[in-house]
């Protein structure tokens, strides 16, 4: 078994394993490998072909090809070392990772850190369970956009979405582009999963309707999807009797969420927040295991690959500082999400950062609001208070902690983040 | 002639439902309610009168990596043209390898405007999947 070598090892080259790499590597780590299962690097960015990419970081709006472009170019002249595919089978706690591949066979990689950037899987039809026949023609909308994108074929002419996810509105304007025809999008909640632009620009540029409050409760035809048969729910998601109506159609797109993909972390043992599913993480983005960092959709599903970047930056940061011996130490603060918010990423913040650095929070509310107040507050004192005009559960919402914002005995309490109605307290 | 249309801003995440009255013959906006700001405004009018979008799409590529390569407009697109766009792009096929930002077609649908490729493209190897 061939015995690898090296200071910081970054399993997946999608955005966030490129951004943990080239980073690490820029902060003075050694060598850096940076290993996908895949024949080349980008990841899901690759398939992404369309606009809108970059907008936050770069200022001009990207496509997903042209945003990886520019990492796989950074890495390159960074020196990162690329093993392509190659297959991450366990990710031990002594930072030992074992691998495989076709020309080496198993490989025995030892790390001085470890970046876990796995990215995310589509939910499907399993995940969802729809009642009905086994046919070919339902399939997930991101796979649906490699075939179209990447593969060059149409999986299906007569289309029905189920979930109103980003990747599921930018393939209905694809697929009519592409000559199909999209029935519509059936949306089980009161509210859009995918962002407002999306909603305006592949939906109603093409009269393409997106039906709220409904799901898909039969799937029709032995060999392949003949129809399917949608209706209205009520407040509690349960379907309406006699509001059914039945759509012919010969394929239905899921875009019905993202888990991330964990298996090695939990393997490994790492301790996972149950409302993310990815890791609990220092503000180094390292997980419970000393030494092996997370960025990325492994963490934590994101709508904007920025913010990913963003992430995974201070991943590579942390993984070089480790393996440099200039990881911060002392004391940590937990946070918590209060009123209103789903989760709050990441789970624990060195007070050694908060009095140095600016820290970014990443939460998701639980649901739609306008005029609202985020307010982070330490042991029943506010410390930030920031307005927003509207949160909804589909875009991510970011607080700023800006260096030194925080009192500077709160050793043994937590951050709490909440949404405050605005005029109200928390 | 008075028209009336209801859009949905985009320029930031709020989402204003934005109402609009315009003379269609005299290209004049008569009014716009429902934004809570300019810009709104200034979004209602381009989408009215001359709504642009970068199109992406993919082309054929023969003896490629990939049997097709993801394309973009250089620049916005007025949005009528987008399915002339579509259909010249649909009918080309292209040679690998295809290099970074490669110009596909220099001026697309009669826009004046070129279309490049969104990747590098290799030409196909021996060992495709790992």
């Amino acid at each position: 078994m061939r015995k690898i070598q090296c200071d910081v090892a970054v399993v997946g080259a999608g955005p966030a394993g490129l951004a943990a790499a080239g980073r690490a590597k820029a902060a003075g780590a050694g060598r850096v490998l940076l290993i996908d299962r895949d024949r080349e690097l980008g990841g899901i960015l690759q398939q992404c072909i369309h606009n809108g990419f970059g907008l936050h970081l770069f200022g001009e709006e990207l496509t997903g090809p042209e945003y990886a472009h520019k990492f796989i170019a950074e890495n390159q002249e960074a020196g990162v070392e690329v093993l392509l595919n190659t297959m991450v089978l366990q990710v031990r706690p002594d930072r030992h990772l074992y691998a495989m591949n076709r020309r080496e066979g198993m490989l025995d990689i030892a790390a001085g850190a470890v970046v876990l950037a796995m990215g995310c899987r589509e939910r499907n039809r399993g995940a969802v369970t729809i009642p009905g026949t086994r046919p070919a023609g339902v399939i997930t909308a991101g796979t649906a956009q490699r075939f179209v994108n990447m593969e060059g074929f149409m999986p299906g002419r007569h289309i029905v979405i189920l979930g109103s996810g980003d990747i599921g509105l930018i393939m209905a304007r694809r697929f009519t582009w592409e000559g199909a025809k999209v029935e519509g999008v059936f949306e089980i909640m009161p509210y859009t999963n995918g962002l407002t632009r999306n909603v305006v620009q592949c939906l109603h540029d093409y009269d393409i309707p997106l039906h709220l409050n409904h799901t898909v409760v039969e799937i029709h035809g032995r060999e392949r999807v003949e129809a399917v048969t949608v209706a209205k729910v009520d407040e509690k998601l349960q379907p309406i009797p006699g509001t059914e109506r039945r759509i012919p159609c010969d394929t239905l797109l899921l875009s019905v969420g993202l888990i991330p993909e964990n298996e090695l972390s939990r393997d490994a043992r790492i301790e996972l927040d149950p409302v993310t599913g990815g890791p609990v993480v220092s503000d180094e983005m390292e997980t419970s295991l000393p030494g092996i960092f997370a960025c990325g959709n492994v963490v934590h599903v994101h709508d904007l690959v920025d913010n990913v970047t963003r992430e995974s930056r201070l991943a590579g940061e942390g993984a070089a500082r480790l393996v440099q011996g200039r990881q911060p130490g002392g004391p940590v603060l937990a946070t918590r999400a209060g009123e209103g918010v789903r989760y709050v990423v990441p789970h624990r913040l060195h007070l050694a950062n908060l009095a140095e650095r600016e820290t970014t929070l990443y939460m998701r509310v639980r649901e739609p609001a306008e005029h609202v107040r985020i307010e982070a507050s330490v042991g029943g004192e506010r410390v930030l208070s920031v307005r927003e005009r509207v949160v909804r559960p589909a875009e991510m919402v970011s607080v700023k902690l800006p260096p030194g914002s925080l009192p500077a005995d709160c050793t043994g309490t937590e951050l709490t983040l909440s949404v405050v109605k605005e005029g109200e307290r928390a | 002639m008075t028209k009336e249309r209801k859009l949905t801003c985009i320029v930031c995440p709020v989402g204003c439902g934005i109402k609009l009255t315009y003379d269609a013959d005299r290209r004049e906006i008569l009014s716009v309610t429902g934004n809570q700001c300019k810009r709104g405004a200034a979004y209602a009018a381009d989408e009215v009168f001359a709504p642009k979008r970068v199109l992406t799409t993919t082309v054929r590529v023969e003896d490629g990596f990939l049997p097709v390569v993801p394309v973009r407009t250089a620049q916005p697109i007025p949005k009528e043209k987008i399915w002339d766009a579509l259909k010249e792009l649909a009918a080309l096929q292209i040679k690998a390898p295809v290099a970074y930002h490669q110009v596909i077609c220099p001026d697309v649908a009669g826009t004046g405007v070129a279309v490049i490729a969104e990747r590098p493209l290799p030409a196909e190897t021996e060992e495709k999947a790992g």
